[in-house]
């Protein structure tokens, strides 16, 4: 499919999300779109699926000019776009899910529903979804491999993916990428949305740039990242690492923890958190991070065990009481679990104050406002909501959220989402709080992260919990194999 | 036994039309629109179908004239409340009181004469089956309607293509959306398609439960808040939601018909028994959300634990995650 974007203009409010955008796709390419947070990544790309409309300009498809006032026009086109908060149905069963498009608007091939095709390519991926099994149940990075798997079963010619190797192990990530490059050698059009320029560098074969809503820039292969990085955020990003500040006083202690659920079984963990220590949960999305994470925090009951904090055990105690004692936990589902849409920023600072009053200071509240605002860099104002900020900026809101003596945080995927200054620049606040004397647990699917910023690792693999492991000199590809299962 | 039999399909008979309205309601709910005009729309469309099957003297008429005067409410629901953003709650209850005072109003010229009304007609041969034949199969088109309507409904919304898209729609539209479903057609449809059987509700009182138009004393204010709150309790689920109605009935009927044996107990007690039974249904319904109980459940052993669990998880229905709000493309 050959795609051309001319003088594409669109604005939110006062905001100008893309400015004078233009832009050719050749048939068979796979194009890395990159920029920092709110750059305008995702409004480009859902005007091109038809989610938004375009404020002006054209857009020509195969060198017709098509105006797409819906998906169903995009969708009939053959245009289909996985998003980055993964649009599908929580409360259905996967089976279910996959139903749901309009038949109008499916390309003709599929008007039965082809279950045989549909595993196939989940074969082919490598991914392992049960159709039976619910999607509310699965973690972000298993429902963007559903999405993903579903656009291809639909037969989309011009594939949008907006940022879709969050939650995908690496070796995961091996093979959707030879399975996008077959798809391009077949013919079909790929754009690819991310901030992971080793994953641009790795399957593109051109990038372009988007830097406050302009097209600013535009590379072929093969690429200096060190360019990219410049193009993307206007100077040069190293990562800093701070020095490690754990000790050796027990903060928290897990003995003989068992949780169960209907979907996983994690038995028998036992280990020490270290005040100001850094704990990374490796393993693929699903492998029991969450249950853990939750349970450690009183969202999730423990069937049995002891949960010890200084002197007490916590064992059987609601999150409320954990709050209280300083233990958070932030869910990677930022929308639905985190953040509450419709609110403003402001808003979202007086809620998660605990202050006991009845009256809203609003001279205080605009203070700490515009202060997180400013110390959290979020591109949004006091009085945006929640969910018109970009994906990377609604993660700094819910990390700007967090309270301020805080014991023990316990993080489900911090950085999802977040390009490397964001990254780096998160790391640091979380790393000042170590030194402070608070100990952060935290999963993630990116193992230089793991390495990077945790002290010591724990590898899931579905439901078992290996010894920590010090992530100074811990090979990488060990990791990858312990992470897999195969060590 | 014979006279239970008899009294039990009398409560099928008089149960007929919540569970149509029931059904109405949930198509409505489950695309993502609350409508709480029901209440008067019943009354209302009890008035109309009376006049017009009065005026043209065939009970047909009548039903239909009452389904229409719901889908006409049920467009000016959507239209406010899908094109002009309204508030679902405001205007539905609006519409409730305005629709039952303009019953009233409007239904004067037809008050107290006899109509038209839909005769019985037994199923030849299913009405031979012992206990259920005369308990199900000898009534009037009206009720076997009814059982097609229920069976139809629950397999149309749960397993048919259209259905899912129908849940879709009303759990997360922005999905549904981008899908390519139109979503506000879709709601347009079935909240005219809902209202509609919510109409039709009216016409089977007055042509048939209720024969007649008595303006205030017809006795229907009131009935169509039971069956927003049966939509609740049957968790959005024609099946359950009938079953719900048929209950309410029984236990209408059951208040009655204990009058004569519990003298003592003024009889205001047991009629209004039926609606706190309702309430503790659906308490024990949503128990299992419930943190206490989730902590006392931990405390059992895995089996017993387990099967509580599956329990819960049948009784809990959420409701559709997007019920009651406006879709807005981004
Ligand atoms: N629905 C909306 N209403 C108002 N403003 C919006 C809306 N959607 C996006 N914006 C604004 O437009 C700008 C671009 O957002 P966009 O989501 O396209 O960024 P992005 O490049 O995808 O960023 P990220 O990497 O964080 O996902 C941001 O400043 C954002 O706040
Ligand atoms: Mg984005």
């Amino acid at each position: 499919m050959h795609i051309q974007l001319k003088n594409i203009h669109k604005y939110f409010g006062s905001v100008h999300a893309n400015n004078d955008v233009s832009l050719t796709i050749e048939p068979g390419q796979i194009l890395g779109l990159l920029g920092e947070n709110g750059a305008g990544k995702s409004t480009l790309m859902k005007i091109l699926s038809g989610l938004i409309c375009k404020d002006s300009g054209e857009i020509l498809i195969n060198g017709e000019e098509q105006d797409l006032k819906s998906p169903a026009d995009a969708l009939r086109l053959g245009i289909g776009m996985l998003h980055q908060d993964p649009h599908d149905f929580p409360s259905m069963t996967i089976r279910e899910d996959l139903q749901i498009w309009d038949q109008r608007s499916g390309r003709a091939n599929h008007s039965a529903v082809d279950w045989q095709a549909l595993m196939k390519i989940q074969e082919d991926l490598g991914f392992n979804l049960d159709l039976d099994g619910s999607v509310g149940e699965l973690t972000v990075g298993e429902r963007q491999q559903l999405e993903l798997a579903r656009l291809l079963w639909l037969g989309v010619e011009l594939l949008i993916l907006d940022e879709p190797t969050t939650g995908i192990s690496a070796s995961q990530q091996e093979i959707l990428f030879s399975a996008l490059k077959k798809l391009a050698g077949q013919g079909k059009t790929i754009i690819f949305v991310s901030h992971k320029l080793e994953e641009v560098k790795e399957l593109c074969s051109r990038a372009v740039v988007l830097r406050k809503g302009c097209l600013i820039g535009e590379r072929e292969a093969p690429f200096d990242e060190n360019d990219l990085v410049k193009l993307m955020f206007g100077r040069q990003i190293t990562r800093t690492r701070t020095a490690h500040a754990g000790t050796r006083d027990v903060c928290l202690s897990v003995q003989k923890l068992n949780i169960e659920d209907f979907r996983i079984a994690i038995e028998n963990v036992n280990f020490d958190l270290y005040a100001g220590e850094v704990i990374g949960l490796a393993g693929m999305e699903g492998s029991g991070q969450r249950q853990f994470l939750q349970a450690l925090a009183g969202m999730k009951q423990p069937s049995s065990g002891h949960i010890l904090f200084g002197d007490e055990d916590l064992f059987g105690k609601n999150c409320y009481d954990y709050q209280k004692r300083g233990i958070f936990y932030v869910p990677s589902a930022r929308m639905e679990e985190g953040l509450v849409p419709g609110m403003t920023l402001e808003e979202h600072y007086i809620l998660s104050d605990c202050e006991k009053r009845v009256f809203i200071d609003s001279k205080k509240s605009h203070k700490v406002t515009e202060d997180r605002i400013q110390r959290f860099n979020i591109k949004g104002r006091a009085v945006t909501f929640s969910e018109e900020l970009s994906g990377g900026n609604q993660q700094r809101l819910l990390l700007s959220l967090l309270q301020d003596p805080a014991k023990v945080l316990l993080l489900e995927n911090p950085t999802r989402g977040l390009d490397i200054e964001s990254t780096n620049w998160i790391w640091s606040i979380l790393r000042e709080r170590c030194q402070a004397a608070t100990s952060i647990i935290f999963s993630s699917a990116d193992l230089d992260e793991l390495t990077f910023y945790a002290d010591r690792i724990l590898v899931f693999f579905s439901g078992r919990i290996s010894e920590p492991l010090d992530s100074a000199g811990l090979d990488e590809e060990r990791l990858g194999r312990m992470i897999g299962g195969k060590d | 036994m014979n006279e239970f039999l008899t009294n039990m399909a009398g409560v099928i008979a008089a149960a007929t039309p919540v569970v149509v309205a029931v059904i109405g309601e949930t198509f409505s709910e489950r695309s993502g629109v609350i409508n709480l005009s029901a209440n008067g729309l019943i009354v209302l469309a009890a008035m109309t179908g009376f006049a017009a099957a009065y005026l043209t003297g065939i009970v047909w008429v009548g039903l239909l004239a009452g389904f229409l005067t719901g889908a006409i409410a049920g467009l000016l629901i959507s239209f406010s409340s899908i094109s002009l953003k309204q508030s679902q709650v405001a205007v539905g209850f609006i519409l409730s009181l305005l629709f039952r005072d303009l019953a009233y109003f409007l239904g004067t010229p037809f008050m107290v004469i006899p109509g038209p009304t839909v005769s019985g007609w037994a199923i030849p041969l299913l009405k031979d089956i012992p206990i259920l034949g005369p308990l199900l199969f000898d009534q009037n088109v009206l009720v076997y309607f009814s059982y097609i309507l229920i069976i139809a409904s629950y397999y149309w919304i749960f397993h048919t293509r259209q259905g899912l898209v129908l849940r879709g729609v009303g759990e997360q539209p922005i999905s549904a959306y981008s899908r390519g479903i139109d979503v506000n057609r879709q709601r347009y449809i079935y909240t005219a398609l809902g209202s509609g059987l919510i109409g039709l509700a009216g016409p089977m009182y007055s042509l048939s439960i209720k024969a007649g138009w008595n303006g205030t004393m017809t006795g229907l204010d009131g009935i169509g808040w039971i069956v927003l709150s049966i939509t609740i309790f049957g968790g959005w689920n024609p099946l359950r939601g009938s079953f719900g109605g048929y209950l309410f009935v029984f236990l209408q009927w059951l208040g009655l018909a204990l009058q004569s044996y519990w003298t003592n107990v003024p009889s205001q007690v047991l009629q209004v028994a039926p609606f706190p039974l309702m309430i503790l249904t659906l308490l024990f319904v949503n128990i299992g959300d419930t943190e206490w109980v989730t902590r006392m459940l931990a405390t059992l052993p895995r089996g017993v634990r387990g099967a509580f669990y599956k329990l819960f998880r049948f009784l809990r229905k959420p409701p559709p995650a997007s019920l009651g709000v406006p879709f807005e493309r981004e």
